[in-house]
């Protein structure tokens, strides 16, 4: 069972409150862009065992989407952050690193 | 009170605590910039009431404003005063930008009134409503089983439900199984 602290609300609730939305950050490469890059846009996912980005809605709350940081193995959440951002906050990296030294994501560390 | 839109007599339970279907509430759901002054003070000037904080619900006599998240207010009022607070508040916003809309239809209301109120609540939502932690003041969006819904407590012995109106009667049905006599768990009193 996931713990959301919901960055909207404050509320903090348990999972089936909220819905899971997939990857955070992916970038979107729509008409017109290289084929490679539209074809890892649409089915290239990360499937990490340890630290993991994803976006999750909180459907029965107030319905907002944000990021939330989490790990796979032992379903401890970081942290949770934002939906109108690019990348993880550094307060939220620095924690993760605390707990998951030389951990690595797509492009963030 | 009889359903305006359906004509059904009130749904009504007295288990260890009452469950009962409210008189039809005017609900007016308002979407805008809060943060920006101009439309704040026009829309206050409207109600009458000030605005609640994060995950409050600001009681006055017959009208009531909730927060539903940071860009959606709640204002609740009598069914019969809806219609010229609708026309008030469209009025003092005029052409600024918000979304206003008239709600009372889609939604029914339940009082859940008896000493195990909180309960009554704790079998059904994944809240935690021990006392000290949640108290009247705060409203709360959450599910109920498996239907989206708020609440408030008005007191330490009753307590609001909204859901949706396509839902209620199932939100019905388990707050009645909720509130079964011989089911008390008697956790907070």
């Amino acid at each position: 069972m996931l713990i959301f602290e919901c960055p909207y609300c404050g509320v903090h609730a348990e999972e089936t409150e909220f819905s899971p939305g997939g990857e955070a950050h992916l970038k979107r490469f729509g008409p017109g862009s290289d084929d490679t890059d539209f074809e890892r846009y649409l089915f290239m996912r990360e499937n990490p065992k340890g630290v993991h980005f994803e976006r999750w809605r909180h459907v029965n709350g107030c319905g907002k989407w944000f990021n939330a940081a989490r790990c796979t193995m032992t379903l401890e959440v970081f942290g949770t952050y934002g939906a109108q951002t690019f990348e993880p906050p550094q307060d939220l990296k620095d924690k993760i690193t605390a707990k998951r030294p030389g951990w690595s994501w797509r492009d963030f560390s | 009170m009889l359903d305006p839109l359906t004509g059904i007599e009130a749904m009504h339970f007295d288990g260890y605590v009452t469950v009962s279907q409210t008189d039809p509430l005017g609900m007016i759901t308002v979407r805008g910039n809060f943060a920006s002054k101009p439309f704040a003070n026009a829309l206050k000037k409207a109600i009458g009431i000030d605005f609640p904080g994060l995950r409050q619900i600001t009681l006055a006599d017959t009208s009531m404003v909730a927060w539903m998240s940071p860009d959606e207010l709640l204002i609740l009022s009598t069914w019969e005063d809806k219609t010229n607070l609708m026309d008030a508040i469209q009025k003092a916003l005029g052409k600024k930008h918000a979304l206003v809309v008239d709600v009372s239809d889609a939604r029914r209301t339940f009082t859940l009134a008896g000493p195990n109120v909180r309960e009554v609540i704790a079998k059904l939502a994944p809240v935690d409503i021990t006392p000290g932690v949640f108290e009247p003041g705060e409203i709360r969006r959450t599910r109920f089983g498996q239907v989206a819904a708020a609440f408030w407590l008005v007191s330490q012995e009753e307590a609001k439900v909204i859901c949706f109106r396509s839902v209620g009667d199932y939100m019905f049905k388990q707050l009645k199984a909720a509130a079964t006599p011989g089911s008390e768990l008697d956790i907070w009193n």
